[in-house]
C-alpha cells in the first residue's frame, strides 16, 4: 500500500489478504517463520529476530521512515516488490533465509531475488538460525531517506555471506568464493574483500546517488561492515 | 541598561491558540468550510507552449462536473500574484489561464467538479493539442536570449524597475559607495568568488488551499490560507475583474507560510468557479503542486568581490546578483534587493567601497516568490561564505576577522541606505556565541578515527524589520462589555504567535492581564489595513500601531469616563483597570465605562491606529556549528548548532527561540539535504516530499539559542524583528565546516555527501 | 462496500467505496484533526491509531479497518491534555497543523514507553515531520512533562 498508492495504476479488484493469520513471527529452535503481513516494527522489535541477528535487523529496519510506516508496511510486501532500496531485502538475504510461495512453493530467497514477477502469493519467510554473526551498514542523505546504498555482512556457519542493495538494482549476494576472508577478519583481508566486492557488483545512478558515488561507497561499506561483524563475533 | 518591568512584555507566555492547534481542533481551512465544488487544475507537460487546441467536451460529460474553463474563459488583463503593497514592484504578466503556457505545471484548465474522483476523471478526459517552443532553462543564459517567456505585448509594470519583457528582465537594481575599483587595486588581497543557490521550496505542511463563495449579499468570501488578506482581495480584484469592495477575505489559521503564501498561489482558481457558477468552491493543492507549482526561493547565482589587506582589514565588496524569477515574476525585484542590502552592511566597520549590481531574469522554471530570509538568505551564503575564504586565506580565525569589520552600535550603513544601526548587538552576540559555543575548542579540527573529523564553522547575519517606507500595520483596540479588550488586526499569525505578541503589548500598554485581551484577524471585512505577515514587519510594524492605538483608547476611555462623572477628561488619568479622578480619587472602572459607551454617548470605546517606518532597523545574529564529517561517506551529522541573535528585546522570548531554531532547522536542511533538480524537459525531480527531504528531527543535532538585548528606540518596546534573520546562518556556517574538515570549498548548495566524497583535487585549495 | 469500524469508542456503520482511504473516512467522519501533509508516506501528519498501534491513516484503506477500532485525537482529549501544555509552554506547537499527528504518536510512545530517554523520543518520533518549530523545543516539551510525571527536577524553559 505504501508504494502501491504513490504509483499511478488501476486495479479492478484488489483482496486484502489480512485475514490470512500470516501476521505472526514463530520462532521454533530451527527457524523463523514470519508471515508475509507482518509489519516491519513486529520485525524490528522481536527480541528473537534481534538477538539472532545481534542487532542488525534492527539497525536495518529503524531508519526507515518513521514508526508509523513501519507499523503499516509488511514483509510481504516489502519482499515481493523486490525493490533495489530495500533494507529489507539486503538484510534477510545475507541470512539463510526462504520463501514460501502459495503455488511455487520453497525457495531460497537468493533465487527468488531473481525471479519476475509473477501471479504466485507469497506467504511467508522462513529463516533458518543457524549460527552466524550480522552486522548492518547504509548511508542515507538524510537520516529516514531511503538509503543511498545498503550493505549487511554475515558469518553464518562457515560461510561469510555479504549483500549490497540499493546500488540502486536489487540486492546481490557475494560469497567469499577467492577465500580471502579464509584466516578470518583483519583490517587487511576485510579492505581486500571490499575491493573484491567493488568490483563484482554493478552500480548505477539515481537520484539517491550517482554511479560514481555509489562506487566509492561500496567498497567502504562491505570493509565496516565486516569489520563489525569482526567485533560482533 | 535599566528597563522598566514589565507585566506581559518580555515573558514567555502560551500561544493563545495553543490549545486548540495542539488538541487538533478544527480551524484550519479545509476544516471549517462547507461542502464545495471541488476545483482541479489541468497543467502543462511542457516547459514552454501554446495550447494549440482543447477539447474539453469529453471532460463535461463526466458525471460530477459542473464545467471546465481555459484560455477563452478568462478576462485578457494581466495581473500579478505578489503580496506587495500597490503599486507592485512585480510584473503584470500573468492571466487567470494563459494559452501561452510557461513552465512544466503551468495552468491549462480549470475542471469544477461537484467531488474529487469526477475531477479526476475529467482532468485525463481533457485534450491538449500542445505547440512545443524551445524552453529557457538555464537562467544565465536567459537575459537578452532569443526565446522570450513573455512575448505578450500587454505585459506591463507599474514602477519602472528595469524592467523588459523584451529582454527576459524582471527587474534590475544597483547601488554603490566609493570607488570599488580604485580600493580592489589598492588591496593585498582580492578573492573573486561565485556562488549557487537553489529553489528551496518552504515546505509548509498544509499545501495551499482557499475556498469561495458568494455571501448572503451577493459578495465573493473568501477563506484563505494567506499571510496577505488584503492583497488578496487586491489581487482577486485585477484578476477576477470585479471590485474590491465585492470581495472580502478571511484566513483562518495557517498552517505555516515561510512567505509561500506570500503571494496568491491558489486564490483566483477557485474565486473564478465561484464567480462563474455562484457556488462554492474549494481548491487544495496536492503536496506535488505545492512543490513544483507554488512560491519557492528564487535561485542564485552571486558573485563575489571581496577585498581586504593582510592585517584582515575588509575593505571593499562587490556583489553581483543574477536571480532566476522563473516564468513569473512575483517578488523578483524586491528580492534581489536584499542580497546587497542586508549582506554588505555586515562590513560596515571597514569597509571603504561597495558595489552591488543585480538581475532577475525570467525562464520557463518554476515562478518563484517570497521565502523566509527572502534574497538576504542568498546573498549572505555568498559574503559569508567569501569571508570565511578570506580567514583561511588570510590565516585569520574567522571570529577574529569579524570583529575587526563588523558592523557596530551607531555606525551608518551606507549600503543599507545610509541607515543607522541604533540598536545593535552584533559584538556581543558573537562574543556570546563564542562562549557559549566553545569556538576556540571546536574550531581546530579533530580526527575522531575510522574515517570521521570534527569541525566547526561560523556566520554572521542581519536582516530588516519591515519594508522602509512601505509596509502599514494598523489595529483597531476596543474595550468590551466586561473591562477586558478585542484587539482587531490584519497581520496573520501563521504560527508565528503575532496574535499573542501583539495582545501582550495590548496587555502592556492598558495594564490589564493578557487574558482580558482577544484577537481577531484577519479579515478584510473586520480588520483595519494592514500590509500582511512578511518581511519581518509585524511585531515591529504593527506593534507600534498597537502603541499609538492604545494611547487613543486611553483617552477616549477618559473622556467617556469625563461623561460619567460630569468632569473634564484632563482631570482623569487611566490606571490599568479604572479611570482614576487625580483629585477626588474617584475612580470609573472599565466596565462602567463599556455600560456608558452603550447609553446615550457619542464616543465609541475604541481606537484604531496605524503605523509605518521610515526606517527598517536590522536584527542581528551569529550562528555557529560544530559537525562531524565522515571523509569516507561524505556524511556529514550536525552535532551542535549555537545561535544568538539580537531582537531587540524579546516581546516573547519562548517564541523568539522557537523562531530560532525552526530557522535554523531549515537552513540546515536546505545546506545539507534539500535539493531541487530537473529533468531535461524542466520538469522538477524532487516533486514529493518523498524525495525532497525535510530535516528529520534526527537530522538537526543539538540547537542553543540565547539573545543578546538591544534596544530599539523606533520598534514597540525596543524590540526589532526575528523571523527572518533565523534562517541565514546554517549555509555559510555549514560550507565553513565542510571546508575545515575537507579542504574543499563547496560554493553551491545543497552540499549533498556525493559532492562532499566526489570533491576534484582541483577544487581543494593549500 | 459495507464497513463497520469503532471510531473513537462509537460504532460506525458506512458503505464506501473499495479504495477510500481511512484519512478520508475519519475525516467525513468528522475527525478534522487528521491532516494530509504529504500524500506519499512521509510527514506523519495523517497518524491515527488503529487497534491502539500508530499507523498512517494516508496510507491505510478504510476498507482495512473494518471490524476494528481506529482512534483519532477526537477520542484521546484527555491523554493528550495530560502532555500539551509542556508543549505549549516552549511556543513548539508553532502553526499547528502536524500537531495531531504528534501528539497522537506522542501517545503511542507514552504508552509503549513511559520513561523513554531523549533518543528514544527523537526515534520514535523522526517520522513526524514539523517545518515550523526545529523539533528541539518539541523535545523540550516532552522531557519537562516527563520530569515533572518522574518527580524529576524541572527546569522550565
Amino acid at each position: 500500500m505504501m508504494w502501491l498508492k504513490m504509483g499511478n495504476h488501476s486495479f479492478g479488484t484488489a483482496i486484502d489478504l489480512c485475514d490470512l493469520g500470516l501476521d505472526t513471527i514463530e520462532e521454533t529452535d530451527e527457524e523463523f517463520r514470519i508471515g508475509a503481513m507482518v509489519t516491519l516494527r513486529q520485525m524490528e522489535t522481536h527480541t528473537g529476530l534481534d538477538a539472532y541477528s545481534c542487532g542488525a535487523i534492527k539497525a536495518a529496519f529503524q531508519d526507515i521512515v518513521g514508526v508509523q510506516f513501519r507499523n503499516g508496511a509488511t514483509l510481504g510486501g516489502s519482499l515481493w516488490r523486490r525493490m533495489g532500496f530495500s533494507d529489507i531485502v539486503t538484510a534477510f538475504l545475507a541470512m539463510d533465509s526462504y520463501v514460501e510461495l502459495h503455488e511455487g512453493g520453497i525457495v531460497p530467497l537468493e533465487r527468488f531475488v531473481n525471479m519476475p514477477y509473477d501471479k504466485d502469493i507469497l506467504v511467508r519467510l522462513i529463516v533458518k538460525k543457524r549460527p552466524g554473526a550480522f552486522a548492518y551498514q547504509a548511508v542515507r542523505k538524510q537520516r529516514t531517506d531511503l538509503p543511498t546504498i545498503n550493505c549487511m555482512a554475515a558469518k553464518v556457519g562457515d560461510e561469510y555471506r555479504v549483500t549490497v542493495g540499493a546500488r540502486p538494482g536489487r540486492a546481490v549476494l557475494l560469497r567469499d568464493d577467492r577465500g580471502i576472508l579464509a584466516d578470518g577478519i583483519t583490517e587487511a583481508s576485510a579492505a581486500a574483500f571490499a575491493e573484491h566486492a567493488a568490483e563484482s557488483i554493478r552500480v548505477s545512478g539515481n537520484m539517491w546517488g550517482s554511479a560514481e558515488y555509489r562506487r566509492a561507497l561500496a567498497p567502504v561499506l562491505v570493509r565496516r561492515a565486516l569489520l563489525a561483524l569482526g567485533e560482533v563475533r | 541598561m535599566d528597563r522598566p518591568e514589565y507585566r506581559s512584555v518580555g515573558k514567555s507566555v502560551r500561544k493563545k491558540d495553543s490549545m486548540q492547534l495542539l488538541l487538533g481542533k478544527p480551524v484550519y481551512t479545509e476544516d471549517i468550510v462547507p461542502d464545495a465544488l471541488v476545483v482541479k487544475l489541468l497543467r502543462s507537460p511542457h516547459a514552454n507552449a501554446m495550447v494549440k487546441t482543447i477539447d474539453t467536451s469529453k471532460a463535461k460529460k463526466v458525471p460530477g462536473v459542473v464545467d471546465v474553463y481555459t484560455w477563452e474563459d478568462v478576462p485578457d488583463q494581466r495581473f500579478s500574484n505578489a503580496g506587495q503593497t500597490y503599486p507592485e514592484t512585480s510584473p503584470y504578466d500573468r492571466l487567470i489561464i494563459d494559452r501561452h503556457v510557461r513552465f512544466v505545471g503551468d495552468v491549462v484548465a480549470i475542471v469544477a467538479a461537484e467531488n474529487e474522483k469526477a475531477a479526476q476523471t475529467a482532468l485525463s478526459r481533457i485534450k491538449v493539442e500542445y505547440d512545443v517552443l524551445e524552453p529557457v532553462l538555464d537562467f544565465r543564459t536567459a537575459k537578452d536570449n532569443p526565446v522570450l517567456v513573455h512575448p505578450e505585448d500587454n505585459w506591463h509594470m507599474l514602477c519602472d524597475l528595469g524592467g523588459d519583457n523584451t529582454r527576459n528582465l524582471v527587474g534590475t537594481t544597483s547601488d554603490a559607495g566609493g570607488d570599488i575599483e580604485a580600493v580592489l587595486a589598492d588591496c593585498d588581497v582580492v578573492l573573486e568568488r561565485t556562488y549557487h543557490t537553489k529553489a528551496y521550496n518552504q515546505a509548509m505542511m498544509e499545501t495551499f488551499r482557499t475556498f469561495t463563495q458568494l455571501d448572503r449579499y451577493g459578495r465573493l468570501h473568501v477563506i484563505s490560507s494567506t499571510q496577505i488578506v488584503y492583497h488578496v482581495r487586491r489581487i482577486l480584484s485585477h484578476a477576477l475583474g470585479i471590485p474590491k469592495s465585492r470581495i472580502r477575505v478571511e484566513k483562518p489559521r495557517i498552517g505555516g507560510g515561510f512567505g509561500a503564501k506570500q503571494t496568491a498561489v491558489c486564490e483566483v482558481y477557485p474565486a473564478f468557479v465561484t464567480m462563474k457558477t455562484g457556488r462554492p468552491a474549494l481548491c487544495v493543492f496536492s503536496r506535488r503542486e505545492s512543490q513544483t507549482c507554488g512560491s519557492p526561493r528564487h535561485e542564485m547565482e552571486i558573485k563575489i568581490r571581496l577585498g581586504a589587506n593582510n592585517d584582515g582589514r575588509i575593505r571593499a565588496l562587490g556583489v553581483t546578483t543574477l536571480s532566476n524569477s522563473g516564468a513569473y515574476g512575483e517578488h523578483g525585484w524586491a528580492t534581489v534587493g536584499l542580497t546587497g542590502h542586508k549582506s554588505i552592511p555586515l562590513y560596515t566597520g571597514s569597509l571603504e567601497a561597495f558595489k552591488f549590481d543585480a538581475n532577475v531574469v525570467y525562464t520557463n522554471m518554476q515562478p518563484s516568490g517570497a521565502y523566509r530570509g527572502f534574497g538576504a538568505t542568498q546573498g549572505q551564503f555568498a559574503v559569508e561564505t567569501a569571508v570565511n575564504e578570506l580567514a583561511a586565506k588570510l590565516g585569520r580565525d574567522p571570529v577574529e576577522l569579524r570583529e575587526q569589520n563588523m558592523v557596530r552600535e551607531g555606525m551608518s550603513m551606507p549600503a543599507y541606505f545610509g541607515e543607522v544601526a541604533n540598536a545593535c548587538a552584533l559584538d556581543r552576540c558573537m562574543q556570546h556565541c563564542s562562549d557559549m559555543f566553545g569556538w576556540k575548542e571546536k574550531f581546530p579540527v579533530r580526527d575522531m578515527g575510522n574515517g570521521k573529523v570534527r569541525a566547526a564553522g561560523v556566520a554572521m547575519s542581519m536582516q530588516g524589520s519591515g519594508i522602509s517606507g512601505i509596509d502599514v500595520g494598523s489595529v483597531t483596540v476596543k474595550l468590551n462589555d466586561d473591562g477586558g479588550y478585542m484587539l482587531l488586526i490584519a497581520a496573520a499569525d501563521m504560527g508565528t504567535g503575532c496574535d499573542t505578541i501583539l495582545a501582550q503589548m495590548v496587555a502592556e500598554h492598558m495594564e490589564c492581564p493578557l487574558e482580558a485581551v482577544s484577537v481577531f484577524g484577519a479579515d478584510t471585512d473586520a480588520s483595519p489595513y494592514d500590509s500582511g505577515s512578511y518581511a519581518s514587519s509585524t511585531t515591529y510594524v504593527t506593534g507600534m500601531a498597537v502603541e499609538k492605538a492604545c494611547a487613543q483608547l486611553k483617552e477616549r476611555l477618559c473622556a467617556i469616563a469625563a461623561e460619567v462623572l460630569g468632569c473634564d477628561a484632563a482631570e482623569l488619568s487611566f490606571e490599568g483597570g479604572c479611570v482614576r479622578h487625580e483629585a477626588t480619587g474617584r475612580t470609573v472602572s472599565l466596565p462602567e465605562i463599556a455600560a456608558k459607551s452603550q447609553c446615550n454617548c457619542r464616543l465609541a470605546p475604541e481606537a484604531t491606529a496605524q503605523h509605518s517606518s521610515p526606517v527598517s532597523p536590522p536584527p542581528y545574529m551569529v550562528g555557529m556549528v560544530e559537525i562531524e564529517l565522515d571523509r569516507e561517506t561524505g556524511v556529514v551529522e550536525v552535532l551542535d548548532y549555537a545561535a544568538v541573535v539580537d531582537c531587540g528585546i524579546p516581546i516573547n522570548p519562548a517564541l523568539a527561540r522557537i523562531q530560532v531554531e525552526g530557522g535554523i532547522v531549515q537552513g540546515i536542511g536546505h545546506t545539507l539535504m534539500e535539493d531541487v533538480t530537473r529533468t531535461p524537459k524542466g520538469a522538477i525531480r524532487e516533486s514529493s516530499l518523498f524525495t525532497y527531504r525535510l530535516p528529520t528531527r534526527l537530522d538537526t543535532g543539538r540547537i542553543n539559542v540565547e539573545f543578546e538585548h538591544s534596544y530599539e528606540p523606533t520598534g514597540p518596546f525596543g524590540a526589532k524583528s526575528i523571523g527572518e534573520i533565523v534562517i541565514n546562518t546554517p549555509g555559510p556556517a555549514l560550507a565553513q565546516a565542510i571546508y575545515r574538515a575537507t579542504g574543499v570549498w563547496h560554493r553551491e548548495l545543497p552540499i549533498l555527501p556525493e559532492h562532499i566524497l566526489l570533491a576534484k583535487p582541483e577544487e581543494r585549495e593549500s | 462496500m459495507e464497513v463497520k469500524i469503532k471510531l473513537n469508542g462509537k460504532t460506525v456503520v458506512d458503505d464506501i467505496p473499495a479504495d477510500m482511504l481511512l484519512i478520508d473516512f475519519v475525516r467525513a467522519h468528522g475527525c478534522k484533526s487528521v491532516k494530509r501533509g504529504c500524500e506519499t508516506s512521509a510527514c506523519g501528519l495523517c497518524t491515527v491509531m488503529l487497534d491502539d498501534v500508530p499507523v498512517l491513516s494516508c496510507s491505510t484503506l478504510a476498507a482495512r479497518a473494518d471490524g476494528r477500532s481506529v482512534c483519532t485525537l477526537e477520542g484521546l482529549q484527555a491523554e493528550a491534555s495530560e502532555f500539551v501544555g509542556f508543549i505549549a509552554d516552549q511556543g513548539a506547537e508553532q502553526c499547528g497543523f502536524c500537531n495531531p499527528g504528534f501528539v497522537m504518536n506522542t501517545i503511542a510512545l507514552l504508552r509503549e514507553n513511559p520513561d523513554p530517554t531523549d533518543d528514544e523520543i527523537l526515534a520514535y518520533l523522526s517520522g513526524n515531520l514539523c517545518r515550523c518549530s526545529g523539533y528541539v523545543g518539541q523535545l523540550r516539551g516532552i522531557r519537562a512533562f516527563l520530569d515533572e510525571k518522574h518527580g524529576k527536577e524541572v527546569e522550565r524553559g
